[in-house]
């Protein structure tokens, strides 16, 4: 899949999150930037903990202004900084520049209004279509998404929807204003693997027809070498490698990519084929701990890994990824037999 | 109701006696009027050492097969022998012996452990129920034993299950069903819930007590690449009935059932070129009702290939080739 | 922020060796659940507070007679409406009759019959509850209808019918209390139950060979306890109202005994000459029902596992 690198719509510098509970502030995110570029997918790859979701959400201003601080950063969007917008700017923003999709199809739409009516609410909000036309052109976005018999399923109720047919809703919400930006987290992981095939399979092909940029939040990296251009690869609040996907994917950089990339099952690949796991767990965003977080579960980590974070080190264009082992004075590692090179 | 049974492999494995053999078994609910066929008739066998995978969507039935083997539930038809021994109506201590011997690992790390209990308790359950320490000393002496066996810390016992990660959660949930010596274990999903960096430790763990203890397994899951890699053999499931089984590598490589094919195809993999060059089969349509399945083959009304006759005929379980057995549609006969 | 060394030295890139233990270690003491409930408890003011009060009252309601000279029932007539003073700490009523005796024996009858409901609680609602919903199926329907048929009818006819039957007096009250007030209690645990058996966590034990008292005892009541005892605390204040109700209309305890509720009814005919008859009795009824409510009111929070770390 080409790339088209026509410039960068989105810009996000150093940003930092954190919460406050109970127990004192976690950090969910310390200081990751990424760029996302025009017609482009952009897969945020990372476990729990990782702080991708809180990214997400941040870029919406979706997360509960009672417990966030955003310590730091920016966001930038069409020359403006989303993280530093007022409520009503953001209103407008939502839904008609940039649209999201969440994991969980059976939460995302309301359970008491038609669906119809669903999409209707942005058309009218935003572009402010009538009534009649903004029905019309909920039947078209169904259609689009693939629903079948659009006129009779637009007066229906969500619960009247599969789990797969109400994401194809929820993308159809998403859609409806042509957002220049669909932020999708985790868009199919809740569903059954033949209804997950569709809504990649749908997924991608509105991109394209569209030309929207999408950023793709998930852990699964099956579905990131079936829909993304490029890859961050996010592990306790930090981005630890980006690049194209075939850069991250055959040539990987960092031990934590190594090591997600050697845990996997492969269908492909025949049973003698060692899962090497990563053992332990990630670590405690209370207390984060200085140096690079991946240190206590990474084979080769040195004294220094402990101390400070790595600098980034450039490899290409697009490929960049933070590990001492890429210091001039670090030995010589070679990445596990595991990562497979390009066929 | 065609005759449906599982011969065994014709390879004659040194360990060749079956275990676990199942015979047509039905399990039905009751569901307002109607009925919830989760299982309708699946026969298999598995060989003791060995495991058996079993795949499919939601509804398939995968689920509640494994609880009706625990004696969760109770079978509405069927046959399920153990060692030989006809075990579909064990009740009272007859089912309390064979809780020892089959034994079940649970999904969700959250909710597989009773959050008011420390770990050590929670570890010797069965310990306690089946009177197996002769007194506290040698009760804690094993949960040590049982933790450490899965990797974690004697320190581990006096806490709570909220305290630790999903991983840890679910490497608990494996000693405790060990804590018994089990012979059989049931998996149902054990490593869905869990990050995949974090997959890989407990089905390593899973792969190595299986070696170390003999253990035969029927390891559930959705995932069909974790299910290759610790399977010897698969079946796949699809509302309520075995569509097909085989070895694990024939299946995978000379998948002949439609939906065995649509579910390969849509499991993405993370190869970046083998995804952009490889033909996909996407399904339309959604997963039909198990309280209404499809009359006569259940897949028709999604299979790629269907015919007019497939709205007829009940296919029939068939060995194709040794070893490898589908559920003979007439679309591809 | 990081600091940056100014300078790498060659003896920060040597190898770290990092035991895997470690990796499995957990910081901090064990965090049981009810220790984080008691921790939480203890922040909120209000709840306290009301514990102290209850304790309190409690504690005056039985030792307060007896630091008095004067009994709750010895008549003066010549003393009637005595304004309180450091002979009569709370005054005398129409009768002559010490109120500061008075009100404390009348409280320690309200309080029977608060802890009362909540035995009854314990003893019957969980019991029906647990059963109801463990067992689930027929059983768990003809025992809601049960409950249903007895709710059906109103706390104050049964209240009356026991009257009619029995004459009217702590008996009755016990009785009407007994047969209704457990009800809510049924429903919370059979509620829960219901919830819970399907949990894993059951599922698990039921596998590893328990049987349904074990399942019971071991894991569904006590991750029952919370809603239990927080519907434990709020059913005392209610009774105590419900009580105070019945003697406030003449249909509770009858004099010479008396009730926090009858002396609301006597001090509330007295209201326009003789105050001080209603204010005591009032004071110390609306201090039970406030402290209780706070307290309980502070035991859900704390006890609500959603508000933990």
């Amino acid at each position: 899949m080409a790339a088209m690198h026509e410039g960068n719509i989105l810009q996000v510098k150093d940003l930092q999150i954190s919460f406050s509970t109970y127990a004192g502030e976690v950090e969910a995110v310390r200081g990751i930037s990424f760029d996302l570029r025009r017609g482009e997918t952009l897969a945020i790859v990372g476990e729990s903990g990782s702080g991708k979701t809180v990214t997400a959400k941040s870029l919406m201003r979706l997360l509960p202004e009672a417990n966030i601080l955003i310590k730091g950063g920016e966001a930038i969007f069409e020359g403006e900084d989303l993280l530093k917008l007022s409520e009503q700017r953001m209103q407008k923003i939502r839904g008609s520049k940039i649209a999201m999709v969440f994991q969980d199809p059976m939460t995302s739409l309301d359970p008491t209004m038609r669906v119809g009516k669903q999409i209707a609410e942005g058309l009218k909000k935003h572009l402010g279509l009538s009534g009649q036309r903004a029905k019309e052109r909920a039947v078209e976005l169904l259609t689009l998404v693939g629903i079948p018999n659009p006129k009779e399923r637009v007066r229906q109720y969500p619960h009247q929807f599969s789990g797969g047919m109400r994401q194809r809703v929820v993308i159809a919400i998403a859609l409806s204003c042509e957002p220049q930006i669909l932020i999708a987290d985790e868009p199919s992981t809740a569903l059954d693997v033949t209804i997950q095939a569709q809504i990649l399979e749908l997924l991608r092909e509105l991109q394209e027809q569209l030309g929207m940029s999408v950023i793709l939040i998930t852990h699964d990296l099956g579905v990131v070498a079936h829909t993304a251009h490029r890859i961050a690869v996010m592990y306790a609040g930090k981005v630890v490698e980006t690049g194209t996907l075939r850069e991250v994917f055959y040539n990987p950089q960092m031990p934590y990519t190594w090591g997600l990339l050697s845990s996997i099952p492969l269908p492909t690949a025949d049973r003698s084929r060692e899962l090497i796991p990563i053992p332990g767990s990630p670590p405690d965003m209370l207390d984060p701990p200085k140096g690079c977080p991946f240190t206590p579960r990474c084979p080769y980590s040195m004294r220094i890994c402990a101390e400070e974070m790595p600098e980034y080190t450039t490899f290409s264009e697009e490929h960049r990824a933070s590990c001492w082992l890429h210091h001039q004075m670090a030995p010589n590692v070679e990445p596990p037999a595991t990562i497979r090179g390009a066929k | 109701m065609t005759e449906q049974t599982w011969n065994g492999s014709a390879n004659g494995e040194a360990n060749g006696r079956a275990l676990l053999e199942i015979k047509d078994l039905k399990k039905y609910f009751r569901v307002g009027r109607g009925t919830l066929k989760a299982v309708d008739g699946i026969s298999l066998e598995i060989k003791k050492g060995e495991t058996l995978g079993l795949v499919g969507e939601s509804g398939c039935g995968k689920t509640t097969s494994g609880r009706v083997l625990v004696k969760l539930y109770e079978p509405s038809s069927g046959e399920i022998s153990y060692n030989g021994e006809n075990i579909t109506k064990a009740k009272g201590q007859d089912a309390k012996r064979l809780n020892r011997k089959m034994q079940m690992i649970f999904q969700d790390p959250q909710a597989s452990l009773d959050p008011r209990m420390v770990v050590g308790d929670i570890v010797a359950e069965g310990i306690d129920i089946h009177d197996l320490a002769r007194n506290k000393n040698e009760r804690l002496d094993r949960v040590h034993e049982l933790l450490e066996t899965v990797g974690l810390n004697k320190e581990h016992a006096s806490r709570y299950p909220h305290e630790f990660s999903g991983g840890q959660r679910q490497r608990i949930g494996v000693a405790r069903a060990l804590a018994v010596d089990p012979e059989f274990i049931v998996a149902d999903e054990p490593v869905s819930a869990l990050d995949v960096s974090i997959q890989a430790q407990v089905i390593n763990l899973m792969r190595r007590l299986q070696e170390e203890r003999g253990l035969t397994y029927l390891f559930i899951s959705h995932d069909l690449s974790v299910v290759k890699y610790i399977s010897d053999h698969v079946g796949v499931m699809y509302l309520g009935q075995l569509v097909e089984m085989a070895e694990s590598d024939e299946l995978y490589e000379n998948p002949l059932h439609p939906y065995t094919r649509a579910l390969l195809s849509a499991v993405p993999v993370p190869d970046p070129d083998y995804e952009a060059e490889r033909e996909r089969t996407v399904l339309q349509g959604d997963l039909p009702s198990p309280v209404n399945p499809p009359i006569g083959c259940r897949f028709r009304t999604r299979c790629p290939q269907a015919v007019e006759v497939a709205a007829q005929v009940d296919p029939p379980w068939r060995e194709v080739k040794p070893g490898h057995w589908i559920r003979a549609c007439p679309c591809f006969a | 922020m990081e600091t940056r060394r100014a300078e790498l030295t060659a003896d920060l890139f040597e190898r770290l060796e990092v035991g895997t233990q470690d990796s499995e270690r957990i910081v901090g003491p064990p965090v049981g659940f009810w220790r984080d409930s008691w921790d939480r408890l203890k922040k909120n003011r209000g709840a306290l507070v009301g514990l102290a009060v209850i304790v309190v009252v409690i504690v005056v309601a039985y030792l307060g007679p007896l630091v008095s000279p004067y009994t709750p029932y010895g008549q003066d007539l010549s003393r009637r409406f005595a304004d309180p003073s450091s002979q009569f700490w709370f005054g005398t009523d129409e009768f002559g009759r010490d109120m500061w005796n008075r009100v404390w024996i009348g409280t320690r009858v309200s309080l029977y019959i608060g802890f009362l409901a909540a035995f009854l609680d314990l003893a019957v609602g969980v019991t029906y509850g647990a059963i109801s919903g463990l067992l689930g199926g027929r059983v768990d329907d003809v025992m809601q209808r049960g409950i249903e048929i007895l709710n059906g009818v109103p706390y104050l006819v049964v209240a009356i019918l026991a009257m009619l039957v029995l004459s009217p007096g702590i008996i009755t009250i016990t009785i009407a209390i007994g047969l209704t007030s457990w009800t809510y209690m049924a429903r919370i645990v059979r509620g829960r139950m219901l919830q819970l058996k399907e949990q894993e966590f059951a599922l698990a034990s039921l596998s590893l060979g328990a049987n349904r008292t074990r399942l019971l005892v071991k894991h569904l009541l006590p991750n029952s306890l919370g809603p239990m005892i927080v519907n434990l605390m709020f059913t005392i204040p209610l009774a105590i109202f419900s009580e105070a109700f019945l003697s406030f209309i003449g249909l509770g305890i009858q004099p010479p005994d008396t009730s926090l509720g009858a002396l609301l009814s006597e001090g509330y005919k007295e209201l326009r000459f003789h105050p001080n008859l209603l204010w005591f009795p009032t004071a110390v009824f609306s201090l039970l029902m406030i402290s209780f409510n706070l307290f309980a009111d502070g035991l859900r929070d704390a006890l609500d596992p959603k508000m933990r770390k």
